[in-house]
């Protein structure tokens, strides 16, 4: 005898059930109606993105039951279900008997209960309708003839919500993902992989805000506003909400069948309810009390169920219950399988976070490193298939070996394309060279288009180097407001005696200038000794950290690090730095640099701690400025056996005379007692090395991102000869040099290089040693210290407040947590930059 | 159920503490706001959080201009912002708020809310 089953949900997994089960049912055992809320024959709903794309509604279908045993009646929606007599009721009233119910009705889009969801251009993202309306919506915005940009902002950075936002770009529309969590896909990726996949995700022209929600949505003439917890507000012409999911478990509800404790339609293994005639299959099941949004395990569950109706006894397996994912479509690799975030007692986690290479890998194994527990890939997942299938089983090789990337070559020309040469924005050579290609002939424009060089900048020279060795004539011009180099505008304002920025760029250049011009103007009219830098419009031109004389932090907090010449300091100084320290709650380190540097000022408290530090003979260090930062120095003769001069003395007297020497770059010395070098003195623009009988003089080293050892200028000179090159040295260098080039790239790119410098400063070549000589002089009479400058001037004080309109409240964003017993900024969204780390 | 629609005007300081191409943050309920007055004379207002540092320091960087838009560059990362409408010219993806600004009697005020 024929039996009558109804299939509630015709979706992806409902489709596989009845398919699976008419495959088997040789003997015609059932007769099966499907009933589907969706007006259309099911469709590969994992493939959904990619309608918008241009694949049609044919391409996705899932193909049709051409059965006369298999009845599907589309856009039928089921109210209610009569399990004494075995009935479902459909919307219109119809009511079917069952001998067997399949419920497959998948899942709702959750959408957080944020004010003003409802307004029209609110979408959620989960049918071919949806994608229907969206698209409507979007080519309505882009229609508008109002002039901008038309933006969407989708909610939830999940895999859904990543996906979704892809699909917002491939409309027309510029996405902004706003995610609850610190990271994107907190689910299936831990915080270090986050931290990577959104720099990747980013690259893909997504906004990120995370750590974030929306909490409201307001109309505004046509369009729709976003007001995010933080007080931002998005424009956006259509708000797509991929918040989550929630099974669709009210018929079963309704029905008097119980539901899991995070909603799903209760199941064993068999995945049948509690009544022997129900069965619950794909996301709306909850089996073992657990739902699953990914359709192999619903697929997994199809099977089983034809199995059972036609008296099998098929079970699920832990297997099939696979939650590994993979981002699709979006051009970033992201994959995670099996325990991800190292749940499993005593899991251990081993990670490789390479950001020059951009890519992170995480393994998890078993407490004693045999077993592969899972793992999460980010950047490269191109290792995904062959990891995946281990987990569970025994390790084949030492873990760390597994994910190791391969060795990364540095250097400059001979870079393969693949090698990054952005390492804070994972941005490799070959993508630099395409889009050098693609018409990017400038640092600026390559800036644009890949990100190289947005962040912390050491790779512009890089980026440079690239530009020239695919044949773009590098212009000599400083940026669009000015037509010549560093070096042309310096003679421009020494030769006419101009003193201010106006008057140079009404008479020289264009515009108003920018954060390129205005820095290297200040810096060339303080060079040449134009009044403090705080003084009238040139406060203006003064990057930040000269402007509150303190290097910003990246909470907006500043630091402060008063000048220790050579590295010499008594007791009592140290004490005052502690109490300083102590009585601002700031954190304090011993700097590379032989100082001390005490973090996390705000900017109001700035005065209060130097008017202290001043008080007790403390100056300005100029860490913030592009000047002289430090001469260091070992103890030399004074104490150590081996010192053949007083080095500490030579330091101290070199770093006085130089203090306050603003330069194109900074400028960086050390003086050692003796060939040993403990002060690395040929690591800096300019080292001095004692001899039996008098100094040697080194120039050009360099550490940072190119570390270069410095050059022999002169051997065994005495004292005052020592000095006057040195003036030369730096004078020439502040006259000639390009905007931020160090004196190593800037006697590396002097024709004539080293013979040409030792040509011009020491046999006097060009004969200009005496102006060299006389600006230093006029440079070390008329030194004073900065920090005394603005305590002195009640105009310049009222600057440091922090709100112009309650200039002692503190800034609210800033929050500080202990970390081994001091004050440290509170963990914000991670910025990557970084070094390889392995850990365990 | 859309949110109340009431534009409150807030006082914020007096035009004289603007100086030229030098920004300054204020405070206007718990909201950080950088205001700048360029060389012309204009004043604009827009969200003093850098989107991309998440430090509350716009105002604190250097006003200039790009092909004539005016603008502000983050002294964090060193992004550049119209001042006019927000857009970051570097990544037209972010974008800050933009407050209205009236100048009257010397006063500069801030419209907050919608
Ligand atoms: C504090 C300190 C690290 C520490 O804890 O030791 C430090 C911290 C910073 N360094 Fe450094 N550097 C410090 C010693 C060094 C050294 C070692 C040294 O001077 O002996 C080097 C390598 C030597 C060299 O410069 O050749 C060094 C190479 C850099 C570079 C790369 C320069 C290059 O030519 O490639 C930068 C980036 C730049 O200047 O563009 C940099 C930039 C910075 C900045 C200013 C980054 C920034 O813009 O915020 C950091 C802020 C400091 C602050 O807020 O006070 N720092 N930095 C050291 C301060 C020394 C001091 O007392 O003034
Ligand atoms: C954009 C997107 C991308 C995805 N990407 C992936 C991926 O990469 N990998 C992956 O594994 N999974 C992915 N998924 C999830 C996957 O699509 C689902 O796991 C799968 O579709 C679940 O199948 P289902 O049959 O349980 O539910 P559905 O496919 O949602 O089908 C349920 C059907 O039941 C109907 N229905 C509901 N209630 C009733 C009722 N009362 N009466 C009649 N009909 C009803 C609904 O209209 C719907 O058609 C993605 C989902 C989306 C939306
Ligand atoms: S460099 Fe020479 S003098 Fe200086 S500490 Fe080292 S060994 Fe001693
Ligand atoms: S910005 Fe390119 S390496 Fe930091």
């Amino acid at each position: 005898m024929t039996r009558e089953l109804v299939v509630v949900g015709h979706g992806m997994v409902g489709h596989r059930l009845v398919s699976a089960l008419r495959d088997r049912d040789t003997e015609d055992t059932w007769h099966v109606t499907v009933l589907g809320e969706e007006d259309r024959p099911a469709y590969d709903r994992v493939a959904l993105s990619s309608y918008v794309d241009g694949s049609t509604e044919d391409e996705l279908s899932l193909g049709t039951h051409d059965d006369p045993r298999v009845d599907v009646r589309r856009g039928t929606s089921v109210v209610g279900i009569d399990r004494a007599d075995r009935l479902v009721r459909t919307a219109t009233g119809e009511t079917l008997r069952y001998d067997a119910l399949v419920l497959a009705t998948g899942s709702v889009p959750f959408v957080p209960p944020v004010p003003g969801r409802e307004l029209a251009g609110c979408f959620v993202y989960r049918t071919l309708d949806d994608l229907d309306s969206i698209t409507a919506a979007a080519r309505a915005a882009l229609a508008r003839p109002t002039p901008g940009r038309r933006s969407a902002v989708v909610v939830g950075g999940g895999l859904l919500g990543l996906e979704a936002a892809r699909a917002m770009r491939s409309l027309g529309l510029s996405p902004h993902v706003v995610e609850i969590a610190p990271r994107l896909m907190p689910v299936q990726v831990d915080e270090g992989g986050g931290a990577l996949l959104r720099a990747l995700v980013e690259r893909q022209d997504i906004a990120v805000r995370c750590g974030v929600s929306v909490a409201g949505i307001v109309a505004d003439r046509g369009r729709l506003v976003a007001q995010l917890s933080d007080g931002i507000e998005l424009d956006a012409d259509v708000v797509v909400f991929s918040a989550g999911i929630r099974a669709a478990d009210g018929l079963a509800r309704d029905a008097g069948l119980a539901v899991g404790e995070r909603g799903g339609v209760l199941v064993d293994d068999r995945c049948r309810t509690a009544d022997e005639h129900v069965w619950a299959v794909g996301e709306c099941a909850a089996l073992e009390g657990r739902t699953y949004g990914l359709v192999a395990p619903g697929y997994a569950m199809a099977q089983v169920v034809a199995d059972r109706l036609l008296g099998g006894d098929a079970r699920m397996t832990p297997a099939e219950l696979d939650m590994s994912t993979q981002l699709k479509l979006l051009g970033v690799d992201v994959a995670s399988f099996g325990d991800a975030h190292a749940t499993t007692e005593g899991a251990l986690p081993v990670v490789i976070n390479d950001p020059v290479a951009g890519t992170y890998a995480k393994l998890v194994v078993s407490d004693d490193a045999s077993t592969l527990l899972g793992g999460v890939l980010v950047g490269d997942a191109s290792r995904y298939a062959a990891l995946r299938p281990l987990v569970g089983s025994a390790l084949p090789a030492d873990p760390v070996a597994l994910i190791a990337p391969g060795a990364v070559e540095l250097g400059a020309e001979s870079l393969p394309d693949s090698a990054q040469v952005c390492s804070c924005n994972a941005v490799t050579k070959g993508a630099v060279k395409t889009a050098i290609g693609a018409g990017a002939c400038d640092v600026a424009a390559l800036k644009a288009c890949t990100r190289a060089g947005t962040s912390c900048g050491s790779c512009v020279p890089l980026l440079k180097t690239l530009l020239v060795q695919e044949g773009v004539e590098v212009s000599k011009a400083l940026c669009e407001h000015f037509a010549v180099s560093r070096a042309e505008l310096f003679e421009v304002v020494a030769g006419a005696g101009i003193t201010t920025f106006s008057e140079l760029i009404a008479r020289h250049g264009t515009g108003r200038g920018c954060d390129v011009c205005k820095p290297v103007v200040a810096s060339i009219l303080a060079s040449l000794g134009r009044g403090h830098i705080l003084a009238g419009e040139q406060a203006s031109l003064q990057d930040t950290n000269d402007r509150f004389l303190a290097n910003m932090q990246r909470d907006g907090t500043y630091s402060v690090v008063p000048r220790v010449p050579g590295g010499e300091i008594t007791p009592d100084g140290l004490i005052v730095i502690g109490e300083v320290a102590r009585d601002f709650g700031l954190y304090t380190k011993i700097t590379g640099g032989q100082r001390i540097d005490m973090f996390g000022a705000r900017v109001e408290q700035l005065p209060a701690i130097w008017r202290r530090l001043v008080d007790a003979g403390f100056e300005s260090g100029h860490a913030y400025g592009k000047a002289l930062r430090t001469v260091k120095s070992c103890v030399g003769s004074t104490w150590c056996r081996y010192g053949q001069q007083d080095s500490v003395g030579l330091a101290v007297e070199l770093e006085l005379r130089y203090r306050g020497l603003r330069s194109p770059h900074k400028i960086k010395s050390g003086v050692s007692g003796c060939a040993r070098e403990c002060a690395e003195a040929r690591s800096k623009d300019f080292g001095i090395i004692a001899t039996e009988t008098g100094w040697n003089l080194y120039v050009g080293g360099n550490g940072g991102f190119t570390p270069r050892h410095a050059d022999l200028l002169v051997s065994d000179v005495d004292t005052e000869t020592l000095v006057q090159l040195v003036d030369r040295f730096l004078m020439f260098y502040v006259r000639t040099a390009d905007r931020l080039q160090r004196t190593a790239s800037w006697i590396e790119a002097m024709d004539g290089g080293l013979d040409h410098l030792r040509a011009v400063i020491v046999d006097d070549a060009l004969g200009i040693c005496a102006d060299l000589d006389a600006a230093m002089a006029a440079h070390v009479a008329s030194y004073a210290d900065e920090w005394a400058g603005v305590l002195a001037d009640e105009d310049k004080l009222l600057r440091f407040v922090s709100f112009v309109n309650a200039p002692g409240t503190p800034d609210p964003t800033i929050s500080f947590v202990t970390e081994r017993g001091q004050p440290v900024p509170a963990p914000r969204t991670p910025v990557l930059i970084g070094i390889p780390e392995v850990g365990s | 159920m859309t949110a109340a629609v009431v534009a409150t005007w807030t006082p914020v300081c007096r035009v004289d503490q603007l100086e030229p191409e030098r920004g300054v943050a204020a405070l206007l309920d718990g909201r950080q706001v950088a205001l700048f007055r360029t060389h012309e004379g204009a004043v604009h207002a827009i969200g003093n959080v850098d989107p991309f540092s998440g430090a509350a320091v716009l105002s604190r960087g250097i006003v200039g201009d790009r092909g004539g838009v005016p603008t502000v560059a983050s002294p964090v990362y060193k992004q550049v912002f119209s001042l006019v409408d927000g857009t970051c010219l570097d990544d037209p993806t972010v974008r800050v708020e933009v407050y209205a600004v009236s100048v009257d009697s010397g006063t500069v005020s801030l419209r907050v809310g919608r």
